[in-house]
């Protein structure tokens, strides 16, 4: 049963996306859907060859299979009842080669097969990191990073199920059932078909237990995702909860989604356990209606000993195969449902996507132009930003000041291209930012944003980042101009000291401060700061200005910021209110306007 | 990030070297012993399970007698109503056999489901009640598998897992006994085969068992590494690092490709070989069997109920063959399990300790020094009073110890000397709840669930009014954007409110702690991303709300901490000047720099 692998750090899988999660989960009715099957045989095709020879392997393993019972027959009949000793020893060398072939031939299938279905795994997860990282923000916006991780790993894993060994071991089920039917129906046309009377009764228990069966084993999934979401949610929120003292609140919460999950795993095994005994049942049902029958036609002289024999042996196997399928039939579900998943994030469209005929970005100046700007982060919702003009020059430095929620953040995404505009157009250096290669455009570009996010690591690896090639100097001149260098060599470790969970050994200001030494390493034309020193102190926050000032020259930045004296100095200064521009000018000429801004600056200096 | 990923590899979180970790390294028996310790309040259901099982295992052996006797007894000799009769009896214990599988499934489920369910809510208990210094540095990734993934490998161990192996040897003890019972010779042929297939299945359990180790290793390296690269999308993208990111999960998903196509080559020889030795020693049985059939030293159905016999001995090897590599597995899940479950908080309750009665609100810090585990100090005696119904602002550079000094005070974590007291009383001595109780906190970083606003806001307090939840929010100076937002109250924030600006998070984060009604309130650089304007809008309704009540500001905008009755200035752990506005204009030049460089250039 596939729990998901919640794996992720802070925020993953709170309650109400889970539920959405849940939502995507579902199975609802397709046992079988031809496009994900279709679509996931592309992966096979490379492989044709080994699954061609697996096949055959399957083919002979089925027969030697078949084979053995009827060998016991022979022995029985031909050999024991006649009393021939040397017969005896030859036929039992055939049933133990007979042995050995069909080791071979499981040995081989298996191999091949698992071989095959490990490396489409590991294709189809290289396809799909490979994907995600084509994907705009717009999406990672929307989707719980736990959610996708186990897309990438847990839905994966199902689908090697349906593909290697559940197509196979499918056929090959089904192979041996009607071989069986047949040889039964040759040895004793009457008997078989009263062993198979069973079959209707067995059927109809088959169908009434994958019909409940798909219910309730599609609650266990979402039930497990709860609790994965519901833990995940408490340890992200854990600082939360000890200070307001919800601790009894989210243990009490915790254990009512951990009683339902519980439930519903009993529910759904005590399904199998009416099941697998109920189709037992009919296994020894259909041996005791051939051993009635039987028996009397080997006493009325009707069939052999030894018919019966190897009829009972039939008997038994013909069950096992059933047995495996309805057993194959839940896996195949969830691998079904796995494999949807997976279809659905490969289709899905970026937002944001670079035009066939996109050119290279040259060597950009810095100039940065919106012309009539709108745009909504998504179609429901209202707009964030309505009718932007803004003219930078190159190597000017702008600042956006104005109140939270008014848009700020987003002209920066705007320029970065994290998004489209919904009408309008943003240019840079008179080029649209849709008529060039996005990552080009982001080399060209630092970004500070405003939640400075490190990865796991060490200090000297997160400045690195942007450009993993630099030198351990260059490294620290980033980190000195940033005023890192000194938190960092204070550290016991200096620039090699680990990053912890959520940067947690770092004050929320040196994560800034590194998150700046990282962006000014990869010498970008344009910079943007989103607040990128709003809990950084005013002193450090002037020394890196100066810093800036030197290295920028020439340079385009643009600064979002709430302390007026981190803007003061700008080339331009643009108030943002309600997604619109309403005041543009240098300081001076805003505060002799009297308008929103100045107002601001008598607020802070009053 | 290839040099990070030798961090994504460790297995066991590397937790506070201190004090916290109590986890001795208990031998694997132990661990396994204390896993099935958590059976003991199911233990009716154990006892039908195993009772259960015993009358499953002797319809098993009476089975084939059954059928011997029929082809013997009836066939043989033609008796259609001695037929008739052993079929019957068939049918019925076949019944009986079906009904007691039924409870013995039910019952096993539902006994290792339960301990699944404990040991699920204990570890979620832990974890909240865990301090910070733990959270600093267990990796959220790392608990939330050992919640779910080792907790199934011990609910497989304590249901399915143990009940094969107790069953298996019963059966495999009752056919040997029965086999021999019935012909001494062919029983003990019989049983050449086992030591064969009990040698093979613990030597692959051997081989085996460190790979699968390895590829789970693998896994999760693998896991974090599609973790981190969605968590910092949004740095991927800026850098343009998409190419070198593809190329390092490449690296680690090949090797885990490497590991599976080993085991893979295990796996496919191991399972087909223990058939083949099962087989070919049934046809030992058939060889000489037969011949003494042929002899007349055995009846035909004596033969076909002996092979039947070892068709079912030898189903439990191979069943103790799968499940036993599994137990030393679910030992080292169990180990990974206790470790957390093991570890005391730092911070934890006297016992006995009062409830924390607060008068005034005056809290005090005498000479407090602390530092993060065995780092170097990050406070140096840190001595101050803050009065009842004061403010209390805290201003310094960028690491200078402000939010360490704050995250004394509801104990998140406990200073290393000195003391920290309310109302003269010292922190320590009240009860964590009562103490927290009182304090309304806005941490630095904001946390928001994914929840609705309406939630977020009265998380502190879930039986909030609306109108409670709305003036607190109109005092946030929340109330106006969350009526702008398309569902109001009851819109929902994404993932860590991902949706939300900056601002509006902290506006909510604001408007929490309020409502909480606390008696001393903690403003850890709750308004960095608001603008001014709305901040002072913020602080007027604060002026209102908080009277006779204490309150500590961190903030790096002058206009915000201008006003309070009592500024403290630090630097490098220490407080370097203290006093009201004016006084620190004169007094303290770090002070003076702040103003003249915040004031112009
Ligand atoms: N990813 C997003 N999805 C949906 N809405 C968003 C997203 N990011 C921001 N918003 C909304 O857009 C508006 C503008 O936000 P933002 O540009 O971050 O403001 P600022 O930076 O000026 O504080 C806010 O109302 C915010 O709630
Ligand atoms: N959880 C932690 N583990 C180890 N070191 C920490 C931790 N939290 C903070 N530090 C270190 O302690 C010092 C003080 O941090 P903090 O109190 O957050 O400073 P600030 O004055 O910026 O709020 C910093 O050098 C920081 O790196």
């Amino acid at each position: 049963m596939g729990f998901s692998i919640g794996v992720s750090g802070p925020g993953m899988g709170p309650r109400n996306a889970m539920e959405t999660f849940a939502e995507g989960g579902d199975t609802r009715g397709q046992v079988y859907n031809p496009r994900v099957v279709s679509r996931m045989l592309v992966y096979l095709r490379p492989y044709l060859n080994l699954m061609a020879l697996a096949f055959l392997a399957m083919l002979v393993e089925s027969s030697l299979t078949l084979l053995a019972p009827y060998l016991l027959k022979v022995t029985v009949d031909t050999y024991i009842t006649q009393g021939d000793q040397a017969g005896l020893i030859r036929i039992s060398m055939w049933t133990a080669s007979t042995f050995l072939g069909l080791y071979l031939a499981t040995r081989t299938e298996q191999y091949l097969l698992s071989m095959v279905g490990q490396r489409m795994l590991a294709n189809i997860r290289r396809d799909l990191f490979r994907h995600l990282q084509n994907l705009s923000l717009g999406y990672h916006d929307t989707h719980i990073v736990g959610v996708t991780v186990s897309r990438v790993m847990n839905d994966v894993a199902t689908i090697n199920d349906l593909l290697s060994s559940g197509i196979i071991t499918l056929i090959g089920d089904m192979l041996v059932l009607v071989g069986i039917i047949v040889v039964m129906l040759f040895m004793n046309l009457k008997l078989a078909l009263l062993a198979f009377t069973v079959l209707p009764l067995m059927l109809l228990v088959t169908v009434w237990f994958s019909r409940r069966a798909r219910v309730a084993f599609r609650e266990t999934r979402t039930s497990v995702a709860k609790v994965v979401g519901g833990l995940a949610e408490d340890i992200a929120g854990v600082r939360v909860i000890q200070a307001f003292g919800q601790e009894n609140t989210t243990q009490e919460n915790f254990s009512a989604v951990n009683q339902v999950n519980r439930n519903a795993n009993i529910n759904a095994m005590s399904l199998s356990f009416i099941f697998l005994p109920a189709i037992e049942f009919m296994g020894i049902l259909a041996t005791a209606i051939v051993l009635y029958f039987g028996g009397r036609a080997v006493s009325s002289g009707e069939v052999t000993l030894g018919v019966l024999v190897a009829f009972l042996s039939y008997v038994t196997r013909f069950f096992q195969p059933v047995q495996e399928l309805s057993r194959m039939f839940t896996t195949l579900q969830s691998a079904m449902a796995g494999g949807e998943q997976v279809v659905k994030l490969l289709d899905t469209v970026p937002e944001v996507l670079d035009q066939p005929e996109a050119i290279d970005l040259p060597q950009v100046k810095g100039g940065i132009r919106f012309e009539n700007v709108s745009f909504r982060y998504r179609p429901e919702l209202p707009d964030v930003l309505r009718n932007v003009s803004l003219e930078i020059k190159p190597g000017q430095t702008v600042a956006l000041v104005g109140p939270t929620g008014a848009g700020k953040t987003s002209i920066g995404n705007l320029i970065a291209r994290f998004y489209d505009a919904s009408s309008g157009a943003v240019l840079i250096d008179g080029l649209d930012v849709r008529s060039v290669k996005q990552r080009q455009l982001h080399r060209q570009i630092g970004l500070v944003p405003q939640d400075s996010f490190l990865f796991s690591g060490t200090i000297a690896d997160n400045i690195r980042f942007g450009r993993p090639e630099a030198t351990d100097d260059e490294v620290e001149t980033a980190a000195k101009l940033a005023n890192a260098h000194e938190f960092i060599i204070a550290k016991p470790d200096g620039y090699r000291t680990r990053i912890q969970e959520g940067a947690s050994n770092l004050s929320v200001g040196q994560r800034q401060l590194v998150c700046i030494a990282r962006a000014i390493l990869t010498d970008p034309r344009i910079l943007i700061l989103d607040e990128a020193t709003s809990n950084v102190d005013s002193l450090t926050e002037s020394l890196i200005q100066d810093a800036l000032r030197k290295l920028l020259e020439g340079r385009t930045a643009v600064v979002i910021a709430h302390r007026l004296s981190t803007i003061r100095s700008a080339d331009l200064i643009c108030v943002v209110d309600n997604g619109q521009i309403v005041e543009q000018g240098r300081h001076e000429e805003l505060l002799a306007q009297g308008g929103v801004y100045a107002a601001l600056y008598q607020r802070q200096f009053a | 990030m290839c040099s990070f990923s030798k961090f994504c590899g460790k297995k066991l979180i590397a937790m506070n070297p201190t004090e916290e970790t109590q986890s001795q390294h208990s031998s694997q028996t132990t661990i396994i012993m204390r896993c099935f310790s958590y059976l003991r309040p199911h233990w009716k259901f154990v006892a039908g399970v195993y009772s259960s099982m015993l009358l499953i295992d002797l319809i098993a052996m009476v089975n084939p007698q059954l059928i011997r006797w029929t082809i013997d007894q009836g066939i043989a000799k033609g008796d259609n109503s001695l037929l008739a009769m052993a079929v019957g009896a068939l049918l019925v214990l076949v019944t009986i056999k079906g009904v007691l599988t039924y409870f013995e499934g039910i019952w096993t489920e539902t006994a290792s489901q339960s301990v699944a369910f404990d040991l699920r809510n204990a570890l979620q208990r832990k974890i909240t009640e865990l301090s910070f210094s733990f959270h600093d540095k267990a990796e959220a990734g790392d608990l939330l598998s050992r919640a779910i993934q080792d907790v199934e490998r011990i609910r497989f161990l304590t249901g399915r897992a143990i009940f094969r192996i107790i069953e298996s040897v019963v059966l495999m003890t009752l056919t040997a006994g029965m086999m021999i019972w019935m012909n001494p010779r062919l029983g003990l042929l019989a049983m050449v085969s086992m030591p064969l297939l009990i040698f093979r299945s613990i030597t692959f359990g051997r081989v085996y068992r460190p790979l699968s180790l390895q590829i789970q290793k693998q896994l999760s390296v693998l896991t974090t590494r599609v973790e981190q690269n969605l968590r910092g999308m949004r740095v991927v993208k800026t850098f343009a690092q998409e190419e070198s990111e593809i190329q390092r999960f490449n690296v680690q998903n090949q090797q885990w490709y490497d590991l599976s196509a080993q085991s893979a080559r295990m796996q496919a020889n191991n399972m087909p070989l223990l058939n083949l030795i099962a087989n070919v020693s049934s046809v030992i049985i058939l060889l000489y069997g037969g011949t003494l059939v042929i002899n007349q030293q055995l009846t035909l159905g004596e033969l076909v109920a002996f092979t039947t016999y070892v068709a079912q001995i030898v189903t439990p090897v191979r069943y103790l063959g799968m499940v036993l590599p599994m137990i030393t597995v679910a030992g080292v899940a169990g180990e990974r399990i206790f470790e957390i479950l093991d570890t005391a908080p730092l911070v934890r309750d006297e016992p006995g300790a009062p409830d924390l009665t607060l008068e005034g609100g005056e809290v005090a810090f005498e000479k407090v020094s602390f530092a993060y585990g065995k780092q170097a100090g990050v406070l140096k005696d840190i001595s101050f009073v803050a009065q009842p119904n004061q403010v209390i602002a805290l201003l310094g550079t960028t690491g200078s110890g402000k939010t360490s000094v704050v995250n004394l005070i509801p104990r998140f974590y406990d200073p290393t000397a000195g003391r920290i007291t309310i109302d003269g009383t010292d922190i320590r001595a009240v009860s964590l709840n009562s103490l927290r109780g009182q304090i309304g906190m806005v941490l630095q970083e904001t946390t928001l669930f994914a929840a609705s606003i309406r939630e977020n806001i009265s998380f502190g307090k879930p039986d909030a009014t609306q109108a409670e939840i709305e003036s607190a929010a109109r005092d946030a100076q929340a109330h106006e954007f969350i009526m702008q937002m398309p569902d109001g109250y009851d819109t929902k924030v994404g993932e860590r409110g991902r949706t939300l600006s900056g601002g509006q998070k902290q506006r909510l984060a604001i408007a929490r702690a309020l409502l909480t009604d606390p008696r001393i309130l903690i403003l850890d650089d709750a308004t960095s991303s608001v603008d001014s304007e709305t901040e002072h809008l913020i602080q007027v309704a604060l002026e209102r709300v908080m009277r006779g009540r204490t309150t500590f500001v961190i903030a790096h905008r002058l206009s915000t901490v201008h006003a309070a009755d009592l500024i403290l200035v630090l630097d490098k752990g220490r407080i370097v000047a203290r006093g009201r506005h004016e006084e620190l204009l004169k007094s303290s030049p770090l002070y003076g720099s702040i103003y003249q460089q915040q004031l112009k250039k």
